[in-house]
């Protein structure tokens, strides 16, 4: 048991530093991180710029094959990649996340080579932003529920409707789009999906200003908008199987969220700092108790990675175990800036330049529920360890084999 | 990154796993319920032939050498069985002991006999309700000569020798404080058995009245030995904890798909999935926690306090829970002796208190974290 590279990871482990130190500037200190994609156009350039400047050497997507512009890597070496790119004051290229985690590699598993040649690289150099359009209003946690309408018309399909939730949707080039095209079958037999240009007449993006404030999300609207059937992804009617092998991906890529950066140390600083009634807050009993509480859940998390990259680096599929990350995250998230808004008392209350430090603790309160949220709620990932995981079956669903348009809804 | 137990060593789980399924089911757990003996002395006789209690042990004093890692295989395996067998006690407390404070002669003496499990040895710490504090601390050891009375010690009724907590001098503090080494087989110790919450692992009132006993270990490093005893003893604990909550899991799940309730396995009803999904996220979040225990133990880490309590608090929380929704996963059935649901619910109290309360950890933890953010 120990923590070292292989002599082949310490040597790919070398190259990308040497790569690095050539291309960028180490971090001074520890940033804060980003919880949920909420960057501002203006970082936008040079994060395209940066990603290019990856996908010239392979690094934009290690483990994809070099003939679609990866560098044909294994997964270890994508985690050693990130390890050291987060050494370095580089660019957050979290608006590629989605393009490159989730739509692209659908796009290689069901598109015809010319589109796949005239897509991915564009993709990968971040030239070109992709979007994930499945959430609506009508279909959150129950995806399939969607009601969004492609109808036929000669060889290219009429779409109306909208779609919710969309990350990044105001800044991407390309979507993919996930359809009804058949309600009279049942939910997940009637679906069909699709790629399109977020510039297609009749889309159309509006920023939803979330409860913290920001607007890291969109909804779509779709009036009429004609795509060719030759954007199809996969069979008509087959969209759920093309949708599954997109949502596997996006677990993957939520899954390790890290909460924005506010963990123990910075509630033991707090600790540390702030006078209480019997003294300095670490010295208090409580304040202890929660604090190691909140530690252990921490670390039991970071071990957990450790035995995810071990089985990655001997080249095993990794255990379950990884899917725990999210849940144990946002709720931490939530319930550890609440309790030191507890310790600020009063005061606890502000936000901006009044707050202790600008209000981190309260803004790390005021994304939590969208944390808890966002890429399968924890509700629904207790369900996917319950059911993929530990082997339970699916709850019972009273509208699995009834057809769309004669299942209950509520409205 | 090598963060996982060699093949050698799941190797050893595997055999130990085969072995305990095999002498150690639920119901060599309920013979000693309802014998009323102090544990399974059959069972033990075998563990002896397999070496286990050498595991750890340097072969210059007879035991197998191989490693703490090997010895953390085997108390996943041990937990998942509920062994009640006085192995924690005599293994991860008073070879420990031995071994971080005992001088040549004595390893010499004593760690072969524990190797062989020819010796059952304990450590002596409690004396009343109340967190073992060495203001608390009033049995004496003077001139070679014990005085005092210890309470819950487990496997105190078997244990042919104890290192007792004592106060070595009038200093009332840590420093006064000083491990002695008894032999129990005198007429100055005297033992008393108590009840506890679970009756596979026997407690004991141990009283001396100038009990002839040896120093163990300077005066005035007693209580940092003690920690340092402690620290590797939880380390070893968490993974039998972590294997007792694995199998309240699979017993949970077991029982959930095969009960029917309104007209269904009540494992499709969320509530249920929901509460086994919380037992899983528990239960992977104290194995990964007693995996870094693990490693800073075999390794002699200078983190292995902090990593000893966190292995400690996070897998006793985690066995905790799994024991208690355990039952409640089973509804009235798992409330009645005859099915096995009690024993782990008991274990698991019992463990979770057996090298001082979350509580003690939890403080332990963040002084550890205050001490590294110091240096």
């Amino acid at each position: 048991m120990d923590f070292e590279d292989s002599p082949e990871e310490a040597k790919f482990r070398a190259e990308v530093r040497a790569w690095l130190d050539a291309n960028a500037k180490p971090k001074a200190s520890r940033d804060t991180g980003d919880a949920l994609g909420e960057d501002d156009k203006t970082s936008l350039k040079a994060a395209k710029a940066w990603q290019a400047k990856k996908a010239e050497k392979g690094y934009a997507r290690i483990t994809w094959p070099k003939e679609v512009g990866g560098l044909g890597g294994t997964p270890m070496q994508q985690v050693i990649f990130n390890q050291e790119e987060a050494k370095y004051d580089v660019p957050n290229t979290g608006a590629f996340a989605i393009g490159l985690g989730m739509c692209i590699p659908t796009v290689m598993a069901y598109a015809g080579k010319d589109v796949i040649a005239r897509y991915v690289k564009p993709a990968l150099r971040g030239d070109e932003i992709w979007c994930q359009l499945f959430s609506e209003p009508a279909g959150g946690s129950d995806v399939a529920a969607l009601r969004t309408r492609a109808e036929r018309d000669g060889n290219d399909w009429i779409v109306n409707g909208s779609k919710v939730w969309t990350t990044g949707a105001q800044f991407s080039d390309y979507g993919i789009l996930l359809t009804r095209t058949d309600p009279t079958v049942p939910k997940h037999k009637g679906l069909t999906m699709f790629y399109l240009s977020m510039k297609s007449p009749g889309v159309e993006v509006r920023p939803i200003k979330q409860a913290s404030g920001a607007s890291g999300f969109n909804e779509i609207f779709f009036t009429n908008v004609r795509i060719p059937d030759s954007q199809r992804l996969g069979e008509v009617g087959q969209g759920w199987q093309v949708a599954l092998t997109t949502l596997m991906h996006e677990r993957l890529a939520v899954g390790g969220g890290t909460g924005g950066g506010l963990d123990v140390p910075q509630l033991l600083q707090l600790a540390r700092e702030l006078e209480i009634e019997d003294g300095p807050a670490i010295k208090n009993a409580a304040v202890r108790e929660k604090i190691a509480d909140w530690y252990v859940r921490s670390a039991g998390l970071k071990y957990t990675t450790y035995r995810t990259m071990t089985a990655l680096s001997r080249g095993q599929q990794p255990g379950p175990e990884a899917s725990i990350a999210k849940i144990v995250v946002a709720s931490k998230l939530q319930d550890l800036s609440a309790f030191a808004m507890e310790l600020e008392g009063e005061a606890g209350a502000l936000t901006g330049e009044d707050a202790l430090d600008q209000g981190a603790f309260q803004m790390g309160w005021l994304s939590a529920p969208g944390l808890r949220i966002a890429g399968g709620t924890d509700e629904i990932l207790k369900n996917i360890i319950a059911e993929r995981v530990l082997g339970l079956p699916q709850d019972i669903r009273v509208d699995k084999d009834v057809p769309f348009n004669k299942a209950p809804t509520g409205r | 990154m090598n963060f996982d137990f060699s093949d050698d060593q799941k190797m050893l789980k595997d055999q130990a796993h085969k072995f305990l399924s095999e002498k150690c089911t639920p119901k060599a757990v309920r013979a000693v319920y309802e014998s009323g003996s102090t544990y399974d002395r059959a069972l033990w006789k075998q563990i002896a032939e397999l070496g286990w209690a050498g595991t750890a042990i340097p072969e210059q004093y007879g035991g197998l050498g191989l490693g703490y890692l090997e010895l953390c295989v085997i108390a996943e395996e041990l937990g998942r069985a509920l062994a009640p067998v006085p192995f924690s006690s005599t293994v991860y407390q008073f070879a420990e002991s031995l071994l971080v404070s005992g001088s040549e002669e004595q390893k010499q003496r004593l760690l072969p006999k524990v190797a062989s499990c020819e010796i059952i040895g304990t450590l002596a710490r409690a004396e009343g309700v109340g967190a073992v504090l060495p203001k608390n601390i009033r049995t004496t050891f003077r001139n070679g000569k014990l005085n005092g009375k210890k309470t819950a010690v487990v496997d105190g009724m078997d244990a042919g020798y104890a290192v007792v907590l004592a106060r070595g001098s009038d200093d009332a503090g840590e420093r006064g404080l000083q491990l002695a080494l008894v032999d129990l087989k005198q007429a100055g110790a005297k033992r008393r058995a108590q009840q506890s919450i679970d009756p596979s692992r026997s407690h004991a009132e141990l009283t001396f009245e100038n009990a002839n006993a040896e120093a163990l270990g300077k005066q005035g490093e007693a209580w940092s030995d003690l920690n340092r005893v402690l620290d590797r003893a939880a380390v070893l604990m968490a993974f039998e904890q972590v294997g007792g909550a694995d199998v309240c899991l699979q017993m949970a799940k077991g029982y959930a798909m095969e009960r029917y309730a309104f007209g269904r396995p009540i494992a499709s009803f969320q509530a249920i999935k929901h509460k086994l999904a919380d037992m899983y996220v528990a239960n992977e979040l104290a194995r990964s926690n007693a995996y870094y225990g693990a490693w800073a133990l075999s390794t002699g880490a200078r983190e292995l306090p902090l990593a000893a309590a966190a292995a400690r608090v996070s897998a006793t929380q985690a066995f905790d829970f799994a024991a208690k929704e355990n039952i409640q996963t089973h509804g009235g059935v798992g409330f009645t002796w005859e099915f096995d649901c009690h024993f782990y619910y008991k274990r698991s109290r019992e463990l979770g208190l057996a090298l001082g309360a979350q509580r003690v950890w939890k403080d332990k933890l963040v002084t550890q974290l205050e001490l590294s953010n110091a240096a």
